[in-house]
């Protein structure tokens, strides 16, 4: 089967799952359970994201010698302190830097 | 692949599967399932755009991915009132797929060429936290945190990113519960 096929189908079904909520809003009237949720969506779902890519590399849970443990942690109080991306992300490389 | 899905993980996956001749249907499953996280962000932002034409929406949700979302949605919930608050998602989403199509290309031309210990990609979990760590304003979002890394730890083996999507879940669900909970106990104290 074609691969521009797969990849249309695939772009299709990726778009369809974005636009999902987004169209149906107006139309539908979520129950308010599902409105208390919302607040956390972000929290939830970029920490989800953050701890594998700290603490597992190769496929393997690695914390000690592992670099991007302290780096992190580093970034993350940065953040707590000062609230400033940009002063995070170069605290976070040059903790990196030199924890390596 | 970068315009027509535009979803950088699915993109790997999908590159892999079809390297390893895997069957057509299951193929666009698997990006189906290791996508649905999207679906979380389309809930989240939804009531932010529900004034908008169609047009809007599509566009909107076309680039709405991980960065996009992270990148503008503490933005969009301080312009919640605001007529005008799209233009951030816009914004963000735009800027993404055009520096993704970039560097896609660049990748393309001279991606093999390039050494692979520069650690680059720690850029990706520094923005976040750049960016969840403000957001955590009490103890439920510090509990839904704590749940939603800890579980997608625990089931980063699964395929498909399923970990990543049962973590998110699972720290809505505690960050809800742990909300409803301090409510209840509040209004019971009164």
């Amino acid at each position: 089967m074609s691969i521009w096929l797969i990849m249309g189908a695939a772009g299709i079904l990726t778009f369809a799952i974005r636009l999902s909520f987004i169209a149906a809003e107006g139309r539908l009237t979520p129950p308010s359970a599902f409105r208390a949720m919302l607040p956390f969506v972000p929290i939830a779902a970029l920490t989800a994201l953050i701890v594998p890519e700290v603490l597992i590399i190769d496929h393997t849970l690695t914390i000690a010698d592992n670099p991007r443990l302290p780096a992190a942690l580093v970034a993350t109080f940065v953040a707590w302190r000062w609230r400033n991306a940009t002063a995070t992300l170069i605290a976070g490389f040059i903790a990196l830097a030199l924890f390596r | 692949m970068s315009s027509i899905v535009f979803a950088g993980s699915a993109q790997f996956l999908l590159a892999q599967l079809v390297g390893a001749g895997a069957p057509a249907l299951l193929m666009v499953v698997a990006i189906g399932i290791i996508n649905l996280r999207h679906a979380l962000y389309s809930a989240s932002v939804a009531p932010l755009l529900k004034h908008l034409p169609m047009r809007w929406k599509a566009l909107l949700a076309y680039l709405l991915t991980d960065e996009a979302y992270a990148a503008a949605i503490t933005p969009l919930l301080e312009q919640r009132e605001q007529p005008h608050a799209h233009w951030i998602l816009f914004g963000a989403g735009f800027a993404l797929w055009s520096g993704w199509q970039l560097a896609t290309i660049a990748g393309v031309l001279v991606g093999a060429g390039l050494p692979t210990s520069l650690p680059l990609d720690f850029a990706l979990p520094l923005t976040f936290i750049a960016i969840v760590v403000p957001l955590i304003a009490d103890r439920a979002r510090l509990l839904a945190a704590f749940a939603a890394g800890g579980i997608a730890l625990l089931l980063a083996g699964l395929p498909y990113k399923l970990g990543l999507l049962a973590g998110a879940l699972t720290g809505i669900a505690v960050g809800a519960g742990a909300r409803a909970r301090g409510t209840r106990r509040a209004s019971a104290a009164a």
